[in-house]
């Protein structure tokens, strides 16, 4: 067994991907899509917990959107896609 | 009496009365329709089948189903508010990406949602009944039954102000029947979202 580390420095390889692929998958609100099926997309599609997932949902719920997603301009095409496919209203963006 | 999915040891499973049963068919059978692509000339092929429907069918097919089916190789977000819903696009201030990602993605989200209501047509018995559905079924069920929600909504005028709509129409306006269907919709879908939870 092992024990997780007590901190973790931020990669800093993390940060140049962002900026190397600004893309964003956003969900806007709606008023037909059920709260309890949004989350249950966010879990299925992106494998977040239901804390994050119910997170993202409430943002959307609230704020009118969220960016569920980031990285590279076909992967975010892809979860657009997919996203459609549950019927969530989901755009990609170059900035949020 | 609403009924209702809950999770069992053999799968998801819900009863439904035979009134249910052809109204929920008929929404499926409406988007099927709506998101078809055989274009203008299989709907007027329809009209036989049409009229052997009751008058209540008929009605339902003015709430979801009233408009043409889009052109699908149109590649432009489709006029009609409710395939607008169900097709929407992928960018929104990029016309030029928006069209070129519809022409990629919509013909096999048009397929997805057909193959969802295919297997929702083919496990609702028309006359009522038990429904049990694999974990994969039950998927395609969710994603129908929330098709049908977003082209009713659409229809309906559904606004985040849902309490509203529905105090605003009197009992004799016939889309209160359609606001009672749309709200047992979302109650089966919330059933189905919590027995797959």
């Amino acid at each position: 067994m092992s024990v997780a580390p007590v901190e973790l420095d931020r990669p800093e390889a993390d940060e140049q991907a962002f900026i190397d692929q600004p893309w964003l998958t956003i969900v806007w609100n709606d008023p037909i899509n059920l709260m309890t099926y949004v989350t249950y997309v966010f879990q299925r599609v992106f494998g977040y917990s239901k804390a994050k997932a119910e997170k993202l949902m409430l943002d959307v719920h609230h704020k009118g959107k969220a960016v569920v997603a980031s990285g590279a301009r076909e992967a975010m095409e892809r979860n657009a896609e997919t996203l459609h496919g549950y019927g969530l209203w989901a755009t990609v963006s170059h900035d949020a | 009496m609403l009924g209702g999915f809950r999770a069992t040891a053999r799968g998801v499973t819900a009863r439904f009365a035979k009134p249910q049963a052809t109204i929920l068919r008929d929404l499926v059978e409406q988007v099927v329709e709506l998101v078809g692509t055989d274009g203008p000339d299989a709907a007027a092929g329809r009209a036989p089948a049409t009229a052997a429907r009751d008058v209540e069918a008929e009605e339902l097919d003015a709430m979801v189903g009233m408009s043409e089916p889009a052109d699908p190789d149109a590649a432009e977000q489709p006029d009609d508010p409710v395939l607008a819903r169900l097709l929407p696009d992928g960018y929104r201030d990029d016309p030029d990406a928006a069209r070129e990602f519809r022409a990629f993605t919509e013909s096999g989200l048009r397929s997805a949602k057909m193959a969802a209501a295919a297997t929702v047509l083919g496990t609702l018995p028309p006359g009522g009944g038990r429904v049990k559905l694999s974990t994969e079924q039950a998927e395609a069920w969710l994603r129908s039954l929330n098709d049908v929600r977003l082209a009713l909504g659409v229809r309906l005028g559904v606004t985040d102000d849902f309490d509203g709509l529905n105090e605003e129409l009197s009992s004799d306006d016939p889309r209160s029947a359609y606001v009672w269907i749309y709200q047992w919709l979302a109650y089966l879908q919330e059933s189905l979202v919590l027995a797959l939870s």
